[in-house]
């Protein structure tokens, strides 16, 4: 399963439920102000390094660039743009849209 | 496909409803409710899962009369005329909030984060309120 | 592949109907389906013929109707959601004695129905909100 997240995880805790709920082997897109976990250095991003094992992670990079975290990135995270969000929608069976 | 799977007028799917909004402040809650009650007559197998802040959708004793709004509670308790039957209820939203499943208006499915993750594996569609 | 999208959130206020529509074009330009998207809650906003951005913003909402036009898309306003908010073609503000509609082209006013319909017709359901 895909899971998005759009929500800065220190607005609400959406990512929280989200990376709680993602099954293993499953897939987590931050979109939006959702980018913000990934944040080198971030609370959240310790967050996303330790679910890292089970859950891959990705980041739609015209959100990232939108709000000045190009080149602040965490490791591991991978870039998408929106045909790498459509592709990851193909990819997995269904979307769960964390609002 | 089996016979099970075709329903007249053509498949039936899994449809997941989270509900994970608190309601009255803003407006999700109720227009997810009146989805629900629409996509009752399409005869899916569908499920809700109130977790979150969703889980105050369905406390008891919601008493609206001082805001002006209409109390949309009651509606829950209609659901199993609708056949939706399969509500399910996050247990750690639950304690969180000190609530137990005694102060919910509906009869539900207290469910663990993993009985949770493994439910929402096993859908078709999931929307998301 | 067959996507259904729903678009929660009306334009400008929230980033959701821009996510929308970016992804419904990368969708497109793949080759993909768009069986139709739904505009539900704030959502139905986008459908209102009537906004005016300033002239160096994006249109959001002809934007959308041009998309529309190009690829025939068909884009479903909820009427409960819609007649809330103040959003009607003609039938509909005739019928509830309105001196005027505003919905712009490529939109038209639907039950609730079709989003079911619509994420039973469809491989995928994606929802784009907040």
């Amino acid at each position: 399963m895909l899971h998005t997240v759009n929500k800065s995880p220190y607005e609400k805790n959406t990512f929280e439920s989200c990376i709680k709920h993602a099954a293993k082997g499953s897939a987590v897109l931050l979109i939006e102000d959702g980018v913000y976990a990934v944040l080198k250095g971030s609370a959240a991003a310790a967050k996303v390094q330790q679910a890292m094992g089970d859950i891959t992670f990705y980041a739609l990079e015209p959100d990232v660039n939108a709000r000045g975290l190009k080149g602040k990135v965490m490791d591991g995270i991978n870039l998408v743009d929106y045909a790498g969000f459509v592709d990851l929608t193909v990819k997995f069976d269904r979307v769960q849209s964390w609002l | 496909m089996s016979d099970e799977e075709m329903m007249e007028g053509g498949v039936q799917k899994k449809f997941c409803y989270i509900n994970r909004k608190a309601p009255y402040g803003t407006i999700y809650a109720l227009e997810s409710l009146e989805v629900v009650l629409i996509g009752a007559a399409f005869e899916q197998d569908v499920s809700l899962i109130f977790m979150d802040d969703g889980v105050f959708q369905i406390t008891k004793g919601q008493d609206t009369a001082g805001i002006g709004m209409k109390n949309f509670s009651p509606t829950y308790r209609a659901l199993e005329m609708y056949d939706v039957e399969k509500l399910y209820v996050s247990e750690e939203s639950l304690a969180e909030r000190g609530l137990t499943a005694d102060d919910l208006l509906v009869d539900v499915e207290v469910l663990n984060a993993e009985q949770i993750r493994d439910l929402m594996e096993q859908q078709d569609v999931i929307l998301s309120f | 592949m067959k996507f259904t999208i729903q678009v929660n959130e009306g334009p400008y206020t929230h980033q959701a109907s821009d996510t929308a529509y970016n992804f419904v074009k990368a969708a497109l330009e793949a080759g993909h389906e768009i069986y139709r998207v739904f505009f539900y809650h704030d959502g139905v906003n986008n459908a209102t013929r009537l906004t005016t951005p300033p002239q160096d913003d994006r249109n959001v909402v002809n934007r959308w109707s041009e998309l529309a036009a190009k690829h025939n898309l068909d884009l479903v306003v909820c009427v409960a959601a819609a007649q809330r908010r103040g959003i009607a073609d003609a039938d509909e503000a005739k019928r509830n004695g309105k001196d005027a509609d505003n919905i712009a082209p490529g939109f038209r006013i639907s039950g609730l129905g079709q989003l079911i319909e619509g994420g039973i017709q469809s491989d995928r359901l994606v929802v784009f909100g907040d």
